[in-house]
This record gives C-alpha cells, structure tokens and sequence, in this order.
C-alpha cells in the first residue's frame, strides 16, 4: 500500500488556505474514496457533496489540479505522480472547503417556460427513436455544472450571471426546442433572456462534459442558427409573423399553463 | 430558546426523490400550500441511481400483457406477503402514471410504431419496462424536477429533519430540521406531512445506498406512533460490482441480463439452470439453448434462469462463491461481452460501459465483468393504508421505498420507479383528502423542537468522545456480517447485543468543529435513525423463522406455511431512538376471491 498527499482548500466565504493530508491509498481507488477516508479519520468536517457514488449524480463536482473533474470517477492512479490539489469550483461563491453555492444554477432552470404539448390521445403520443434522439442526448446531462464552472462567460465575469444561462441551460432549451413534443418557440427567450449571443463557441463546455454531450456543436451552434434564422432572414421572419399558428411566442409561453 | 425560523404548509413532504416530487405536483395541483425538503441538492435523490426501467403494463411490446399478469408476477416476486390491493393497485395504474410523464417532457425509448419501448426484467412475464438505456432514473427525475419547478413548488435543499412534531391531540403538525449549510434549525409546521425519505441501505457495509439511505423516515415514523412492517425484507441485488474494493456494492443494472447477458462461475458453467425453484420450474428454460431462444421470441422457449427473481439470484451467487467456484475477486462472472455485439452493448447499456471502463478498467463488450450481491433495497417499511397511503398517525403519509405493503418479501426490479409515481401520486391525494376532511392543526408543541434541538447539539458540548465515523463502521460491518443475506437466530441475537453496544457509543458522540456544513455532524445526527432501522430489521428477521424473500435463515432454510400468512408490524415504546419496540405478527388481510383467482391460474 502506498500514500498519496492531498492539498485540499479549506475555508469559508470569510477566506481560507490549503491543508495538506498524507493517507494511505489502495488499488482503483477514487479521489472521493481518499476524501471519505481523510474525514473518517483526520478531518471529520472536511466539507464535500457527494451522493451516489457512480458518476450518475453529479454532486461530487470539484477543481481536480484545477480542472474540473468528478471525484467519484476520477481514478488517483489517472493522476499525475505527486500532491493532488482540490479546490471548489471556481465560478460559484463558496459556503465550505470543497462545497459551493450552486443556487445560480436552480435560479436559471426557474426561467425556463415549460414544455407546452399538444393534448395527449388517450392511447398516449407516437414519437419516433430518431426524433427523441437529439434530445435524448441532452437529457443525459447529470447537472455536475462543472460547464458553468468552466464557462469563462460567467467564470470570469460576475456581472454576466443576471443575462447568461451557461452551457447547462443552453443545453435545455436545446432539448425543449428539438422536443417533438413542444409547441413553444424558444427563439426570441433564448436571444434575449438566457444571452446565446454572449458564448463564443470555444468548447470548454464540451471538454468536461462527464456524459460526453457535445454541448457546443449538437446544442449551441444549431440554437444560435435557429435565432438567426429567425431574426435575420426576412422571409423567415415575414413567415413567422404571418403563420405562428404552430409555435407560441416565447412571451406566451412562459405563462401558459402546462397540462 | 430563541424563536427560530419557521416555514408554513398545508403539506410539507420529507424527500425529493420520485415519490416526494411526484406527491408534491399532486397536491399543488389541488390549489394546496405545498413545501419539499431534501437532504442534498434537488435532483440528487436515489431515484437518480435506477437504471433498467419502470414496470407498466402497457402490452407495447407484448400486447399479451395486461394488470392482472403484472399483478400476478408481483405477487409471486414477493413470495405473496405482499398487501393485494397496493399490488393491484400499482399493476393497475401504472400505464397510466408513465404515459402522463410524457406530457412533462420524458422521452422514452421508443418501439418501431412510436410507442414506449419495454424492456425484459427478472420476475416480469412480459417485456414491460419503460426505459431509456439504462439510465431510466434519471429521467423520471428530471422530469419531476423540472414539472415541480414550472410548478414553482417551494423546495428546500440540504435540510435534514431531525424529527416530527404532533399538536396536542396527537395529529402530525410539521417537523424540525437544520439547514446542513449553516447548521441554524428550522420549523415546518404542516397540517399533514408526506414521508418520501427513500430506503435505508447505508447501514451494510456492502451497498448500492448513497449516505442518504440512512432510513430516517422510518425510523422517524416510528417514533411519531406509526408501525414498521416486514422490516427484515431487504434486498441484496445481485450485481453489485465487487471490484475495485472502493466501489464494492456499486449496482450493475439488471438489464445487462434482461438484454442478453448471462452469469458464469470460475469453471464457466451457467450455474443458473441449477437454482431453479420448484415454483418457478414450470416457466424457466431447462437448457442454454431454449433460453437462448427466448430472448427474441418468448414463445420459442422458456425463461433464462438469470432472470429468476433477485432474492433467488442472490441467493445463487452466494452459493457458488461458498463452494470455492467464484471469482477472483470474491464473486461471479456476469457476460455479455460474449454475446452481444459492441455496438449494442453501448447503445443500451452506455453507464455501464462507462462505469466498467473508467472505474474497473474493463471494457464490458470484451470482458465478462465481476459481480456479486449489494445491499439494495428495504421492502420493509411504514404500514399504509393502499389507496391513501395515510399512516397509524393521523396526518401523516408515506410513499416509495420507506412504505411497506406492495412488494411483500421481495421486490421485482422495474417496480421501484412505477411504486413511487403511483403511490406518491396516491399520498398526494391521500394527504389533500385529510386536510378538506378538516384534518391537521399545524400547532406543534415548541417543547419538543427544544427537545431535538438540545439533543442534536449534544455532540458540541462533550470535552471528548466518539468519533461519529468509526461508529457507522462499525454498525456496517457488524450489520454486513450478521444480518446480511445469509442469517441464523445467533448472528440475530448477538446483532442485537451489538446494537444496544453502538447505542451507548453514539451517547457518546464528539463532533469536531463548528455547525457550517459539517459532515461529522450530520453523520451524528444519521446515525440515530440508523440504529433504530438496523434493530427494526434485526428483530423482524429474529421473529421471521423462515427463509422467504429476501430474507433467508440458515436454521429454517425452506419457507414455513404457517409464516406465510403473517406481516410482522413493529411499534415504538416509547418514541426514542434507543428505546424498547415492540414486534407483533399481523394476519395478512384476506384476498379477494377474484385476485385470488389470478394467483391460482397462475400456478
């Protein structure tokens, strides 16, 4: 059995500074399992989210030698040899060592108008495997918000929050506008509320993706030509305003009622 | 003691898993004043680990299906202590609840017409999981979560409840709780209060569970009055990864072995066809090659034995591993890499190709993998009434996996997920029904919020004392080894010796540093709750001299007829997590002659 050093950050929003914990490590170990064993131990209030253990939760998000990483998957024998450095995710303000304020995330899914679907038959809806794909693919997303995290839109900038959804939320309105389902146009809301325009497709979304969803070409690119094709082709444009029977008006559709 | 924040409901639900959220949108529908809390963040509950799929008999695959074989094959998984009328409740309106979570954005795999493609499973005569590869959790948790958020239901996260508080009548009125990010408590008062708080597997050293599974809504119904029922049900799944040692008890769903896969010792052979009950021998293939030919047409042969129940599973491995024919790693081989193209495997089964790829270093389209039984499951629970889901204790109501009633001795995989729309659906109702019938004062008495309070800051004030981490040790080894899969009346009677033991130690609990998000503290305040669960199942599974389900003694190895018509129900002395229960066997109700008919067809 060997040892491994963890140089952990712990503090408050207050401020705070690295503590370093040497432990023993075992074979396959992850770094959640040094993290539960420094806190059974040395540091029983060392503060870490966490839950399933699996990579299907997406609670145990955290900055792995300054990347954002999984702690539940990412394997110590992945590591390079030497210190393992774990900092909260940088992006969010922090309540406690590892644990951050993820609330801006809760407030931008409360922005979302709600699928709006034609009645449903009583047999329930057709829908094909093709036509689900697309969205399915989104819909993998485990919200780890370690794209936020590493979003350089609201990374480095505090002041984007108030007009910017992030990578996650793009993702979402992807799904619900691909949604064979939805009768909602999301274009005009994603434009102008949830700030499209601001991402500037340099991918860093797509990289720490732990479900591997390609956020910026199957979900960003295609919603920034759906609004310009709605906003800047005229006949397009002309179209939607003479024939929006098939699609309600983002305005509209944050206040209908959902089934 | 300082006036402390207060929050008021007409329904406050404990939990925001599928039950919870799914009781939570029924209740606000109805026009009522509805709160959620969660101990972690909302869209983390355990809901979000159920991979196969949700059991419903839609007939979309098999138009053959219909309730009443789902009913049957319920039944039958639960080796008949189930409670017939949630049974056929449940087989009954499941079709319904998952079409619904259509309406609120799921997107289901689909059949070649379009419909919801359904999923072999073990137990289900039929294909009949709705599912959507294997990660069919987490979408019924996305599309709660997001259908709760549209509703703009108030939810609150990382709060844990320490206990429920009742009016001076004796009616539920609300819980106390604290906010785990800065550790300052809460009030809720509610006219009702709906138990959704998951199961309570934590407490094995071997399993599937989070460290949520700590089994406070059990136990804290418990203490409020209710009844425990058929506590010593408890589920080990059958593949649980068993290799690298860190994730030993991590799930491996039970569709790699509805979609082909197959379960090997060290000499290869398909030991299955060996562990074939006599009551399932008429429905099961006799040979490899009549199995084979089930998978793409069911009537062409019989059922592979893989596909057995989970307890008879279980039960197997476990065999093979004690007659020297495991694995290395102390388990047995589950193989589909053998038998399914790469590219199938990925499509259907893509988190367990990841899980095994980047956790075992195993590629599963080329490697069998090795597994062996996890701690999974409690089909044991709160004793409810079927169609309310209402309690012993007026008020409050109970829903998924902390409720007892619906899988008996034993639950088939796939009817976790329907279990909680339908009866947390049910519960909603149930709780909205109680409050227009007058029912609930939402005035509790403040003496008991001083007391919890004085007694969860206990732990601050000692100069030194237990570390709250070497306990839970100890509980889930000592739990692993005596009331595991395999149990005997001495391993029982010393668990219970051992408990009273923990007991005194968590009495003697030091938590170190300060309220602010402190796990050690919230470990501390977990573990009541966990000793009252673990001595629950421990004197269940003393009372219960029998093997059936779940629940299997090496000194009574058969099921007891005589035993078969009895739940045994568990109630609470004196409403303290360390004090006397009492254990009482309850006469199953009666069943109907026409479901009875069912069963006997079926036979």
């Amino acid at each position: 059995m060997s040892e491994i050093t963890m140089r952990v950050w712990r503090g408050d929003a207050n401020g705070g500074d690295f503590e370093n914990y040497t432990t023993e490590r075992s074979d396959g170990e992850v770094v959640l399992d040094v993290i539960h064993r420094i806190q059974a131990t040395e540091a029983p209030d060392l503060a870490c989210r966490w839950n399933c253990k699996a990579g299907k939760c997406g609670s145990c998000a955290v900055e792995v030698n300054g990347k954002p990483r999984l702690m539940c998957m990412t394997r110590i024998d992945t590591l390079p040899e030497g210190p393992v450095t774990l900092t909260p995710m940088k992006t969010f303000p922090i309540i406690r060592d590892l644990v951050t304020d993820v609330s801006f995330n809760y407030v931008q899914a409360k922005k979302v108008p709600a699928l709006l679907p034609p009645p449903m038959p009583a047999e329930g809806y057709r829908m094909f495997q093709e036509d689900v794909e697309r969205s399915q693919e989104f819909r993998k997303c485990i919200e780890c918000f370690m794209c936020q995290d590493v979003c350089h839109v609201i990374r480095d900038h505090e002041e984007n929050k108030e007009n910017y959804a992030g990578p996650r939320f793009f993702i979402r309105h992807a799904e619900l506008e691909m949604h064979p389902l939805d009768t909602n146009d999301r274009r005009d809301f994603v434009r102008e509320e949830a700030g499209l325009g601001m991402c500037n497709i340099t991918k860093c979304c797509t990289e720490v993706c732990p479900e591997h969803i390609k956020i910026t070409d199957n979900a960003i690119i295609p919603l920034k030509e759906r609004v310009v094709d709605a906003h800047y082709d005229p006949v397009a444009w002309l179209g939607r305003k003479i024939l929006r029977k098939t699609k309600t008006s983002a305005t509209d559709a944050a206040v209908q009622p959902a089934p | 003691m300082t006036t402390i924040e207060n929050h008021d409901y007409d329904i406050l639900i404990i939990g925001a898993g599928g039950a919870g959220l799914r009781a939570a949108i029924e209740a606000k529908q109805q026009g009522l004043r509805v709160g959620i809390i969660t101990k972690s963040l909302l869209g983390k509950a355990h809901t979000v680990m159920a991979e196969g799929g949700m059991a419903a008999a839609m007939g979309n695959v098999h138009s053959e299906d219909n309730w009443m074989v789902h009913f049957r094959d319920t039944m039958r998984g639960g080796k008949y202590l189930n409670n017939f009328r949630m049974a056929e409740l449940h087989a009954k309106e499941a079709p319904q609840r998952v079409l619904e979570l259509e309406q609120w954005g799921a997107l289901f795999d689909r059949t070649k017409d379009g419909k919801i493609l359904q999923r072999d499973f073990g137990g289900h005569r039929f294909a009949r999981l709705a599912h959507v590869g294997d990660r069919t959790g987490l979408e019924l948790i996305r599309t709660l979560q997001q259908k709760v958020v549209s509703m703009d239901i108030d939810v609150h996260m990382e709060c844990k409840v320490l206990k429920l508080l009742k009016d001076s009548e004796g009616n539920i009125a609300g819980a106390v709780a604290y906010w785990r990010q800065n550790g300052e408590f809460v009030t809720f008062s509610a006219k009702s209060v709906i138990l959704a708080t998951g199961g309570a597997g934590k407490s094995w050293k071997f399993t599937s569970n989070s460290w949520e599974g700590t089994g406070d809504g059990h136990a804290m119904a418990l203490w409020a009055g209710s009844e425990l029922m058929d506590m010593e049900a408890i589920q080990f799944h059958p593949t649980g990864m068993v290799w690298p040692l860190s994730v030993r008890g991590l799930l491996v769903t039970e569709g790699v072995r509805g979609d082909g896969g197959v379960l090997r010792n060290s000499l290869g052979e398909r030991f299955m066809f060996n562990y074939v009950a006599p009551m399932f021998r008429a429905e099961t293939a006799e040979t490899e090659e009549e199995a084979d030919k089930w998978y793409d047409d069911h009537s062409a042969g019989r059922r592979p034995p893989e596909l057995l129940p989970r307890d008879e599973v279980s039960r197997a491995i476990n065999a093979e591993v004690k007659a020297g024919r495991g694995s290395p790693h102390g388990g047995v081989f589950l193989d589909i890499g053998s038998r399914r193209s790469a590219e199938f495997i990925r499509r259907r089964l893509p988190s367990m190709y990841h899980q095994f790829m980047e956790l075992a270093g195993v590629d599963i389209t080329r490697e069998p993998m090795e597994i062996g039984p996890t701690c999974h499951y409690i089909m044991g629970g709160v004793k409810v009434d079927a169609e309310t889901a209402a309690t012993k204790t007026p008020g409050l109501f109970a829903a998924g996996e902390v409720a007892a009633g619906l899988h008996g001795a034993n639950r088939l995989g796939g009817n976790s997920l329907s279990d909680l729309i339908v009866f947390g659906k049910r519960a909603g109702e149930g709780a909205v029904s109680y409050i227009s019938a007058g029912g609930g004062s939402g005035k509790f008495k403040q003496s008991d919020v001083d007391d919890a309070i004085t007694e969860a800051l206990e732990p601050f004030d000692r100069a030194e004392g237990e570390n709250p981490y070497d306990i839970q040790r100890d509980l889930q080894d000592m739990m692993q080894a005596n009331v595991g899969i395999i149990r005997t009346g001495d391993e029982l009677e010393f668990a219970l010796g051992e408990l009273e033991k923990l007991s005194d130690r968590v009495r003697q609990i030091k938590v170190k540093g300060g309220r602010a998000y402190n796990p050690g503290w919230n470990l501390a305040t977990d573990l009541p709750s966990m000793i009252t669960v673990s001595k629950c199942v421990a004197m269940g599974a003393l009372n219960r001299k029998e093997s059936r389900g779940g629940h299997t003694r090496n000194d009574f190895p058969g099921p007891v007829a005589e035993m078969g018509t009895v739940n045994f129900t568990e109630t609470s002395k004196d409403g303290k997590w360390d004090g006397a229960f009492n254990i009482e066997a309850m006469p199953i109700p009666t069943i109907t002659p026409e479901l009875k008919a069912l069963l006997e067809e079926a036979k």
